[in-house]
């Protein structure tokens, strides 16, 4: 913590951190210094002139230097020649502020004044009206009425597409600069900027596409006008008559807090609908900010082609038939099958879906026989053990610390993450980049390795050498080893980028073992706060499922199981050869992600889901689900973060909780009747049967605490249109080193996968096409194509050019692909993306369509 | 009278390196060399040179405020000479261009800079291509690049061209502008002495103040105070124009001479054109307020202007005779002033808007009353809110022609057409 210093505002004497701007500073104690151009994630610059207020210092004798006293002894304070700018001053001890003197009063006036003689005061058909930091201001602080001829006023373009997402419209615009500084200073994509000046000052963009950016989003939350719309929301609805609900990104492995805004509205036939989704304050998770996935993907909940009604199938076609005969088929079917029946479940479901689907297998059926339908990256039993520490802030990082990201494209896979990494580095922390081809973090590393293909293992195993060692090597190796151990705290991502499953379980403990390292003090980087591992899950609730045990071999929390059941590969082959002959399949297509060749020789496949997948077409039962929307649940993030979502809008047709149809399935099979609520799930499911979320509950997980900067409360100036978190921080639980020392890892040997002459790697792209995001059409325009990137030299001798259709054949299938020769892909290595998840380095075969 | 900074006029050929050299050039650069840098400082702080750019700041204090160490400086030559009459920096640079290459040399050398920008008005493309020249000359003469003069000091040199923005004579619009950023100032601190070009500790010099500094170093700064007056050492280039005669730059001693010898001295204006009386003068190009006849004894300082609330500035005098409309003259200044925003900040971008749209009103013979009111109210509410000097400037001539020239503004809205009723 930074040094302290007291100041006055307005009589009211505070302490705060030295460097603290003054409107930061009033804002601890509750003066409103009303801004529009500051932002307090943003470095101010002043330009708006709202924030004017008296600052005084007390004088000082130029001679002696002995303060100068008033005859009543209090110190003499020197006012200075004028009004100065809140938001650029830096607060100084002994500084005094006055925000109420009739000068200041008038300058605001004056402000708000000029201000609203270029406004179109055209709130009554504003999106933002009802939330607008210019309307509310200039109630606060503005005249009643403006001099200005109106005849006068400017007039501008109102219908401004800065691309498919956002619109503009220039004559709301006030140039305060806080999109054109989020997208340079935050988001580090300066594609849109100010162009011209004067009055003529305007925004446009810089890139093609338009507002080329996953955050641009978030800039229509801070605009303090109307001048930045989403495509999705604007003249949508009205902001007071939307309902906000507390939820969490389904997507992505940071948690990211939300808000749903709904609305019952006659157009969408009576029903509550999500109108947008906007950034909810949880400066341990992803502050104020959100990717513009997690604000537009959220259109599947609503889509036309949901599940409304069970089906079954008869006479070869799946029917619509009712819960009561679906359910019972699926228990008679399973408690025949018994111990022999299987489960595969996808990672995006809650942990009461996921709890009650081990219960209901290893419990109703003594079955063990279940894993994650797709498994990309292993290590949640590491970082069970190490991972980063309960009480962690990403946003703590900084001088004197490390971080470590391993074989992971952040800025695709997981953006929040991404951001805080960046962030974090242009605070003062190393870098540590370990990745076989460049990627968007390589400019903020301190240290960046673009290993050889096939060596991410060997490069991890090499700095453990250098870090047990420690003899000062002087290659790059041994000064990343020397920079790792030697951090105040080190926190290492790790991911699964052009990796098998197998390796990547080397590279978690290898990390882990890294991690473990103490240096001359004694210290390690692990069970201590902001310290540890992180996996980089490619789901929102990857970790819920590996804390919920659907893992073969580890029951909830971890739990060995004596003999572990088949692994979804084992699954797949037993499929195909007979062996299974019974599974349920939740949230998850492996048909249609190429995992499972049809229906093979079940005799019974049961598909819990919210869209009839290629899975659910050769299912024997379909169970329609309910969305994140419709219910109530807690996911657990990448950090253990255990965070609750609530429900925003009705249940779509018939369609049920999963861990309620699970519930009712294991009840006529003779288990509990079932619960509730999820929240009975969770209390006597979940804390009771996972050690590590013993001490949670709904309501501990929903506890808030007054965050700072003070943003989306009453005032929404400060911050935006940013929600106030009120419905919980969430909870991280604790890792094993928390409560002492654990061993080091066993590091088993892995054969990288084989390359042949030019090896492919599949890279992650946050708009690559899937289940959900289909949904969304306003994202449709942005969807990662199928490309191959290929480096000059290679495509020059493959005779491939920019343009040209290819056709990649990857583990038996064919994949259509554009090629691009443009730098992202090393010499000797091919890169695909925009398809489906494959593992591991390709031995692909290349050909020109 | 013998000239220091115009010597083009005293000596012929002084932009060749030769003939420069030949007259006494870069004399203060050895001369310097031979001090160290931090008796240079001295020198030049003790000589008190004030800013010649219009505010007037001494440049000795502005290189002191350069922090020690080993860290990357720079210096930045100030060319966006854009004030409305001011046109001596192009004269100096394109008559006489190595002594403002001295001079920054000399600075960088006090400094410990190793680079020299020179952010030129972008239409000032001739002494442009002359300062090149010289550059070129120096080059290959070793006075500038590696270990100029066996002195062990290196520095480089590069000009640069402005866009055409008025705002880029600001000092921190400038250095965005010459980062390739937008040309908008920005909220001081930071100062460019502690982070300005790149982040980079950097003074930001004139070229005038600049051409002062070589004959300074060769003739002492006890010769310099000898020159001017308490508050206003040594000499200024005063760009004289409008309705006199014989328009022009002059090199005057600061303080010997009055506004009404520039306009009738016979070394100078050589009186009002066509006979005319004399009406008013902006002594400070469109940036400071106007003054009337009654200020035409006051000498030429930084200091003379202020008993009649007024400033010298850059010393751009524009001259108006009496047959000139005060309230149209306004309206082309404000016009400046609003076209020359940059937009940055709320008061000056929307209030120099506004201001144009009233005057334009009341020239038009459409204002009432309540306009004149409502302009000095704009005009006033302008005022102490601005993030940077160009604001408070769009506010000077309209507050000094209402307050010496209402007759005018009544005049205009006396005679107006109503406004037809909507």
């Amino acid at each position: 913590m930074s040094d302290l210093v007291t100041i006055f505002v307005d009589g009211i004497e505070l302490q705060v951190e030295q460097g603290a701007t003054v409107v930061d500073a009033s804002k601890r104690v509750d003066v409103d210094i009303p801004v529009f151009c500051h932002h307090p994630k943003l470095e101010p610059v002043g330009m708006c002139r709202m924030c004017l207020v008296e600052i005084g210092m007390p004088m000082r004798d130029r001679a002696t230097g002995e303060p100068v006293l008033e005859e009543d002894g209090s110190p003499q304070i020197n006012w200075g020649r004028g009004l100065q700018t809140g938001c650029t001053v830096r607060v100084a001890d002994g500084m005094r502020v006055r925000t109420t003197t009739d000068v200041v009063d008038e300058a605001r006036e004056n402000v708000i004044e000029f201000l609203l003689t270029s406004h179109p005061l055209d709130c009554p058909i504003c999106d933002k009206g009802g939330e607008c930091p210019l309307q509310n201001l200039t109630m606060a602080h503005g005249l009643g009425e403006s001099a200005f001829d109106f005849d006068s006023k400017m007039q501008n373009e109102k219908h401004v597409p800065l691309g498919e997402l956002i619109f503009l419209d220039r004559e709301r615009c006030i140039q305060c600069a806080r999109c054109t500084r989020f997208q340079d200073e935050i988001a580090d994509d300066p594609v849109i900027g100010f162009h011209n000046r004067g009055r003529a000052l305007e925004i446009v963009t810089l890139s093609d596409p338009g507002f080329d950016s996953y955050w641009s989003g978030n800039t229509t939350d801070i605009c303090p006008v109307g001048a930045l719309t989403t495509a999705d929301f604007r003249f949508g609805a009205r902001p007071w008559e939307l309902i906000p609900v507390a939820s969490i990104s389904p997507h992505g492995p940071e948690g990211a807090n939300i808000t749903m805004s709904t609305r019952q509205e006659a157009k969408s036939g009576g029903r509550v609908v999500i109108k947008r989704i906007m950034p909810r304050q949880n400066e341990l998770v992803n502050e104020i900010w959100i990717s513009d996935h997690t604000r537009f993907v959220h259109h599947f909940a609503d889509a036309a082609d949901r599940l409304t009604k069970p089906l079954i199938r008869k006479g070869g076609v799946l029917v619509e038939t009712d819960w009561d005969t679906a359910l019972t088929t699926v228990a008679e079917k399973l408690q025949a099958a018994g111990s022999s029946a299987a489960g595969l479940s996808g990672d995006r479901p809650s942990n009461e879906d996921l709890f009650a689907f081990q219960k209901l297998f290893r419990q109703g059926l003594k079955s063990h026989h279940i894993d994650l339908a797709a498994s990309r990256i292993a290590g949640g039993d590491v970082t069970a053990q190490v991972g980063i520490a309960s009480g962690s802030n990403l946003l703590d990082l900084g001088r004197g610390d490390v971080i470590v990201v391993v074989a992971s494209d952040l800025h695709e896979e997981a953006p929040i993450w991404w951001l805080r990494v960046k962030q974090a580095a242009e605070r003062g922390a190393q870098l540590v980049v370990l990745n076989v081809r460049p990627t968007r973090l390589d400019k903020f590393a301190t240290h960046l390795v673009h290993y050889p293909v096939g060596e991410a293992v060997a490069t991890v195993r090499q700095l453990l050498g250098a870090a047990q060692i420690s003899d000062g090597a002087s290659d790059q190796i041994g000064k990343i080893a020397e920079a790792i151990v030697g951090a105040t705290n080190v926190v290492a991502f790790y991911g699964y980028e052009g990796l098998t499953y197998a390796e990547t379980d080397v590279l978690a403990k290898s990390l882990a073992n890294l991690l473990q390292v103490k240096n001359s003090d004694g210290h390690s980087h692990v069970g201590r706060v902001n310290n540890g591992l992180i996996a980089v899950w490619p789901h929102n609730n990857t970790q819920g499922a590996w804390d919920m045990g659907i893992h073969p071999a580890l029951a909830p929390g971890y739990q060995s199981v004596d003999q572990p059941g088949r692994s979804a590969a084992e699954i797949y082959s037993g499929v195909q050869d007979g062996t299974v002959q019974t599974l349920f399949v939740m949230a998850a297509d492996p048909v249609g992600d190429g995992l499972m060749n049809g229906r093979g020789l079940l005799d019974f496949l049961v598909v819990q889901e919210l869209f009839l997948t290629e899975t659910a077409k050769v299912a024997d039962v379909v169970l329609p689900a309910q969305s994140w929307a419709e219910r109530d649940g807690t996911f657990t993030n990448g950090e253990r973060r255990v965070q609750r979502y609530y429900p925003a809008i009705q249940p779509v047709g018939e369609s049920r909780p999963d861990w309620q149809i699970i519930e009712q399935i294991g009840h006529k099979m003779g288990l509990d009747k079932p619960h509730f609520a999820a929240s009975l799930v969770f209390k006597k499911g979940i804390a009771a049967g996972v050690p590590q979320y013993s001490d949670m509950d709904y309501r501990s997980i929903a506890k808030v605490e007054k965050q700072y900067p003070d943003v989306g409360g009453e005032d929404l100036y400060y911050g935006g249109t940013s929600y106030e978190n009120k419905h919980g921080l969430g909870q991280q639980w604790t890792s094993a080193a928390e409560s002492g020392d654990v061993a080091m890892f066993t590091v088993p040997d892995v054969t990288p996968s084989a390359a042949g002459a030019l090896p492919v790697i599949r890279t992650a792209a946050l708009y690559t096409p899937g289940t959900l995001i289909n949904r969304s059409d306003v994202l449709s325009p942005r969807m990662a194509q199928p490309t191959l990137h290929l480096h000059a030299a290679d495509a020059d001798r493959l005779s491939i050019a920019t343009g040209d259709a290819v056709i990649v054949s990857v583990n038996g299938q064919s994949l259509q692909l554009s090629a691009h020769v443009n730098g992202a892909a090393p010499q000797g290595l091919a890169l695909i993306n925009g398809v489906s998840y494959a593992a591991g380095v390709l031995d692909a075969k290349i050909e020109t369509a | 009278m013998t000239h220091i900074i115009l010597r083009h006029h005293d000596v012929e050929n002084i932009h060749e390196l030769s003939v420069y050299q030949a007259n006494g050039g870069y004399e203060g650069l050895k001369k310097a060399f031979s001090l160290g840098p931090k008796a240079v400082i001295d020198e030049v702080k003790k000589a008190v040179v004030r800013g010649r750019g219009g505010a007037g700041f001494p440049a000795g204090l502005k290189w002191g405020f350069i922090p020690g160490g080993d860290m990357q400086k720079y210096i930045v030559i100030n060319t966006d000479e854009s004030e409305t009459g001011t046109f001596k920096d192009r004269e100096i640079l394109e008559k006489n261009p190595h002594q403002v290459i001295e001079g920054a040399l000399i600075a960088a050398y006090a400094v410990g800079a190793t680079k020299i920008y020179n952010y030129w008005r972008g239409e000032y493309m001739d002494a442009a291509y002359a300062c090149e020249k010289a550059i070129k000359d120096c080059y290959a003469s070793g006075l500038l690049g590696e270990n100029i003069l066996g002195s062990g000091f290196s520095c480089d040199f590069y000009n640069h061209f402005g866009a055409g923005a008025y705002i880029c004579g600001e000092e921190t619009a400038l250095l965005n502008s010459l980062m390739g950023d937008l040309g908008q100032p920005w909220s001081k601190p930071p100062f460019p002495a502690q982070e300005g070009l790149y982040g980079k500790p950097t003074v930001v010099n004139n070229v005038e103040t600049l051409a002062n500094i070589a004959p300074i170093l060769v003739n002492g700064a006890d010769w310099y105070v000898g020159l001017g007056t308490d508050q206003s050492n040594g000499i200024k280039v005063v760009c004289l124009s409008g309705h006199v005669n014989r328009p022009g730059n002059y090199e005057i001693e600061m303080g010997k001479v009055t506004y009404h010898q520039l306009i009738y001295g016979e070394e100078y204006g050589q009186g009002m054109r066509d006979d005319k009386g004399f009406k008013a003068l902006l002594p400070s190009g469109g940036s400071g307020p106007v003054v009337t006849a009654d200020a035409l004894d006051a000498d030429v300082s930084f200091e003379g202007l202020n008993p009649f609330g007024s400033m010298m500035g850059s010393a751009s005098i524009i001259v108006m005779d009496e047959d000139t409309d005060m309230v149209w003259a306004t309206e082309k200044m404000t016009h400046f002033f609003k076209h020359e925003s940059c937009g940055k900040c709320t008061p000056c971008r929307e209030g120099t808007f506004w201001l144009e749209k009233l005057l334009i009103k009341i020239n038009k013979g459409r204002g009432t009353q309540e306009d004149i009111q409502k302009l000095e109210r704009v005009a006033t509410q302008i005022q102490g809110k601005c993030l940077c000097a160009l604001g408070e400037f769009a506010t000077s001539p309209v507050l000094s022609t209402i307050k010496h020239f209402m007759d005018e503004y009544k005049a205009k809205v006396n005679t107006a057409v109503p406004v037809p009723a909507d």
